[in-house]
């Protein structure tokens, strides 16, 4: 998978357990160890308590649509092959919002509210994203 | 809200513009000092008269006053942000109360075009910085985000792109009217409708036109203003407010919350209402930002924005004509600087046939993080 021409995550220790989780199927979030509230994107301190400790907790992967948008501009050289795209905002159902893209809908059938679940989509030996598809259940 | 009694203590007595579009040859220090010397020939003063300075985009204040020969008692920058027009102003306004200096020029010099400036990709800072995170789902730009917040607009309200057409239309029929927009061809609905998506459900002719260009205001004293070599321009009110927590992701709110707090706090410093305004300055990094601000600062009610905008009511000769000058959309990006410059030339009377008649009170405003609003009069009532 050398061939891999999108934007890689810059895995450090802040981050490195949601990617180890990814590649085993697992959504991991961070979660203060003051306050239990999830926070996205990773930081190393809680914006709720301002804490420092934090664990990372395995979440459901389930959620709504928060936004969408379309990109019809290209404006990282790996994706172009697959103009236009969708990006999504996630509601996970534990709160937080989280950047990702939708597989198997089309861009004119992208709603706002729409159920989705997390599905795991490898992209490189090291690297797994967390995607999401519909969740019809 | 600012203390009262700085209503009125500090006026806009000079501004410059350079041209804008594709400048080549002239880097941010160059585009700033161009226009400084436009905003020094406007007040008929000397570099020398210059006892503050504050930079905003030009990367250090220190190489800019070597060059341009100044001394100021009172220097500083401001990150080149949109949002940090409105702020720097706001704080010369401060500044100059305060004793700090008496004179003050605020100087901006962009050369975003020639730089190859794309507001997206490898070097989106956008907000906090931590834009890079998203990269591996191809999430990047201001504009993706707007898209985002404006898609919510649609879903929650029911708000239609063909209704936000109508800021694109608006500012694009000011702009025919300004000889130094960098668009001046008309469009309709149907132009803004069928032109490409950039980030859907946004349209090219949503976003702003990244150029190069600097811009200079002069402020100084209410007093000193008086002695001018044309009619200052008071500020009359200022506000500021933010929405920072969580703000690597869209507000939820189209920061709604926040904006009713800058406009209580901008109206009642000012002692202005709606109705006494002969015109909106929007800053219009994308056009759902204009009614996202009309909106918050409460033009109309939340979630009316997209009905409230149609039949010209932002157009010259409509109930606010905003963005007079063309705005971000239609006469070029420069961040907020090019909008308050408008504001004072309307009030001084200077725009010729984009004129807005007997103006006296216009009204700028920036929606963002970090929020602003100003409020300029022709008289220091």
């Amino acid at each position: 998978m050398s061939n891999y021409l999108k934007p890689l995550p810059k895995i450090d220790e802040r981050n490195r357990a949601h990617w180890d989780g990814a590649r085993e199927g697992r959504l991991m979030m961070q979660a203060c160890d003051h306050c239990a509230a999830l926070r996205y994107p990773f930081s190393s301190l809680c914006p709720k308590c301002q804490s420092t400790g934090s664990s990372w907790k395995e979440v459901s992967g389930k959620g709504q649509v928060w936004s969408w948008c379309v990109f019809h501009r290209v404006y990282f050289k790996g994706f172009e092959g697959e103009m236009p795209y969708n990006v999504v905002l996630v509601k996970l159902d534990e709160g937080p919002r989280i950047y990702s893209n939708i597989i198997g809908v089309d861009k004119d059938k992208l709603r706002i509210g729409m159920r989705v679940r997390a599905v795991f989509d490898q992209a490189t030996d090291d690297v797994t994203l967390v995607k999401f598809e519909e969740d019809k259940s | 809200m600012p203390d009262q009694s700085l209503r009125n203590r500090a006026a806009v007595i000079g501004v410059g513009t350079t041209k804008f579009g594709r400048l080549p040859g002239n880097d941010t220090y160059d585009l700033g000092a161009w226009a400084l010397r436009e905003a020094l020939d406007d007040c008929g003063l000397k570099a020398s008269d210059i006892d503050g300075v504050i930079v905003n985009r030009i990367p250090d204040y220190q190489r800019f006053c070597e060059a341009f020969g100044l001394n100021p008692r009172y220097a500083l920058m401001t990150p080149g942000q949109g949002r940090m027009s409105g702020a720097t102003i706001e704080l010369a306004a401060m500044a100059i109360a305060a004793g700090m200096a008496k004179t003050i020029a605020l100087v901006y010099g962009n050369d975003g075009r020639s730089a190859g400036d794309k507001y997206g990709g490898e070097t989106d800072r956008y907000g906090s910085g931590g834009a890079g995170q998203f990269f591996p789902y191809g999430m990047t730009s201001p504009g993706a985000v707007h898209a985002m917040m404006f898609a919510c607009h649609m879903h929650q309200f029911g708000t239609t792109s063909a209704q936000l057409a109508a800021v694109s239309v608006a500012f694009r029929k000011h702009a025919a009217l300004n000889p130094n927009a960098v668009m001046r061809k008309r469009v309709t609905v149907e132009d803004h409708q069928e032109s490409t998506f950039v980030a859907a459900p946004l349209h090219i002719l949503d976003y702003c036109l990244i150029n190069d260009g600097g811009v200079a205001l002069i402020l100084t004293s209410a007093e000193r203003a008086r002695d001018a070599k044309k009619p200052p321009v008071y500020i009359r009110g200022f506000s500021q407010a933010t929405k920072l927590e969580e703000s690597a992701l869209p507000p939820e709110d189209y920061w709604y919350g926040p904006m009713q707090a800058a406009a209580k706090d901008v109206y009642e410093m000012a002692g202005v209402k709606h109705e006494d305004l002969d015109a909106l300055m929007i800053y219009d990094n994308f056009s759902p930002t204009v009614l996202f601000s009309l909106e918050g600062f409460g033009f109309c009610k939340q979630g009316e924005g997209g009905d409230w905008m149609q039949g010209g009511r932002l157009e010259l000769g409509g109930q606010f004509p905003t963005n007079t000058s063309g705005g971000h959309l239609s006469e070029s990006y420069m961040q907020g600087w090019a909008l308050n410059a408008e504001a004072v030339r309307q009030l001084r009377g200077e725009c010729g046939e984009r004129q807005v008649k007997d103006a006296r009170l216009i009204q700028y405003m920036c929606a963002a993080p970090l929020m602003t609003s100003i409020i300029y009069g022709s008289d220091a009532t």
